[in-house]
């Protein structure tokens, strides 16, 4: 990986960092295996560069940026926000990334584009979890946002951490992070970006609809059939015997930067 | 014959115990780990999951005992009092990690947990099945119980019916080896359903042959 100059922002959170570590190790990222272990474990062989994205769909130009342009075009910017995992574990990870905004701005989305959509890479030479006889999710995974969360000034597109380029098992070379929503939103290696009138699909609300939702916004009030969400482990800070289980805030905590957005919309229903 | 027939009647406790060494041995090396800051990011998690797997690979050892005998002539049957233990043990020690170190000792969380997650519930029932039959697991109640015993023994049955539910809903996304396990205990099931028909085959099978050949009925 190699080092990111990243201008300093306010955008930053007083909680105590995730060690590099344990962000580079413990990743949900089914393309590489299953276990959080296997993303660090399987990506070696995987070739993020060259890289484009085609940004198209209901924009006035549509555009295939490579990635070096991307970099250009796009000063990178620190980013210090907490991740909540739909799982009920945490982290605080520094990204460098810049706003998605700013990209859309230059393929000028059209009056009737509501949402937006997200493509991954598939490349079962490169991704094992892509191959074989338990393919564990339909690839390639997509996800989706509601153009205006997707203009939010808090939602970026990372292309580091920890002042380096991204390692591959946290999505290398360039991954979404939308800090008040649960993880599996923050969809990584992309290769493609829409801009649509319908609600795109997700992955995981496919893939278990009565689990995972379009919007999945972190909301301790709201739990998973399978588990409850208003607490969470912090992965990191915790040893053997003190696993830091922490109370869960609506937003992830960034309530009073988007809960606007939500204004007179049922959250139990919208989950 | 089975092969542990061989060994000498003396050696077959030491065996047992042997069992029992092995058979923990890796909750105390993962729990070294765990102490000693090995077990990566999320060593809690890690550990919970890890028991977990291995009391379901202790359940179907345990479950496999009478079809090993029935089908393929091998007698196991002596340790199949350890393994059921094991598996005891370690839900115990699952459901330890799961209270203690995962929830933090929340009892409201975990009371919350249990009525209303079908995952959870599940499993405790699995866990609240099997305190009966480990609590029995000793020759006097065997004794004492008589027929009893064996009618007690057969809730192991809906404890892989629970424990295998929970098992299988833990991940929304079964692993190759979630796969592997979860049909080795529907194996194990099925053939508890099958084995009133297979026997009455196998019989009227033998009666049918001696009808055939009537001085092989001349003992």
């Amino acid at each position: 990986s190699a080092p990111i100059s990243a201008a300093k922002t306010d955008y930053t959170v007083a909680e105590k960092l995730t060690p590099r570590n344990d962000v580079t190790t413990y990743n949900n990222f089914y393309e590489f295996g299953l276990d959080k272990s296997d993303p660090s474990r399987n990506s070696a062989s995987f070739k993020p560069l060259p890289w484009t994205i085609k940004v198209d769909g209901m924009v006035a130009r549509p555009t295939t940026f490579g990635f070096d342009d991307i970099m250009k075009m796009f000063p990178p910017q620190e980013r210090v926000y907490r991740m909540r995992c739909v799982e009920a574990w945490s982290m605080v990870i520094p990204w460098d990334g810049f706003p998605l905004a700013a990209l859309l701005d230059k393929v000028e989305p059209l009056g009737s584009a509501k949402y937006v959509a997200f493509e991954t890479v598939v490349r079962p030479d490169e991704m094992p979890g892509q191959k074989g006889l338990f393919q564990s999710l339909a690839w390639p995974y997509i996800e989706g946002l509601r153009l205006d969360e997707a203009r939010h000034l808090l939602t970026i597109l990372a292309v580091g951490i920890y002042g380096e380029t991204l390692p591959n098992q946290n999505g290398a070379p360039i991954r979404l992070v939308v800090p008040w929503k649960y993880g599996f939103k923050g969809i990584k290696s992309i290769v493609r970006i829409s801009l649509t009138e319908k609600q795109p699909s997700n992955t995981w609300n496919t893939t278990a609809p009565n689990e995972y939702g379009f919007y999945a916004n972190v909301n301790p009030n709201v739990p998973h059939p399978r588990w409850s969400q208003a607490t969470e482990r912090r992965i990191g800070s915790s040893g053997f015997f003190s696993s830091n289980r922490i109370p869960t805030e609506i937003f992830n905590g960034y309530g009073d930067e988007v809960a606007s957005l939500y204004n007179g919309m049922d959250l139990k229903a919208n989950f | 014959m089975s092969p542990t027939s061989t060994l000498r009647r003396g050696w077959h406790d030491e065996a047992i115990w042997l069992l029992y060494l092995a058979g923990l041995l890796p909750a105390a090396w993962q729990f070294y780990l765990g102490a000693t800051g090995n077990l990566g990011a999320d060593p809690v998690k890690t550990f919970e999951l890890f028991l977990g797997f291995w009391a379901v690979r202790f359940l179907v050892l345990t479950l496999a005992i009478s079809p090993l005998r029935e089908i393929f002539g091998l007698n196991l049957i002596r340790y199949r009092r350890a393994l059921g233990l094991l598996c005891f043990y370690y839900v115990l020690f699952h459901f330890t990690v799961y209270l203690v170190l995962d929830q933090e000792m929340a009892l409201h969380a975990v009371i919350a947990d249990v009525m209303k997650r079908p995952f959870i519930m599940l499993g405790m029932a699995g866990f609240a099945l099997l305190v009966p039959l480990a609590v029995t697991s000793n020759s006097l109640s065997i004794r004492r119980l008589g027929k009893n015993w064996l009618r007690l023994h057969r809730l192991i049955y809906l404890v892989a019916l629970c424990g295998g539910l929970h098992f299988y809903l833990a991940t929304k996304v079964l692993s190759p080896q979630q796969y592997i396990y979860l049909t080795l205990l529907s194996l194990l099931l099925v053939y508890r359903i099958a084995r009133p028909t297979l026997k009455r085959r196998k019989k009227s099978g033998i009666r049918k042959q001696r009808q055939h050949v009537p001085s092989a009925a001349v003992n």
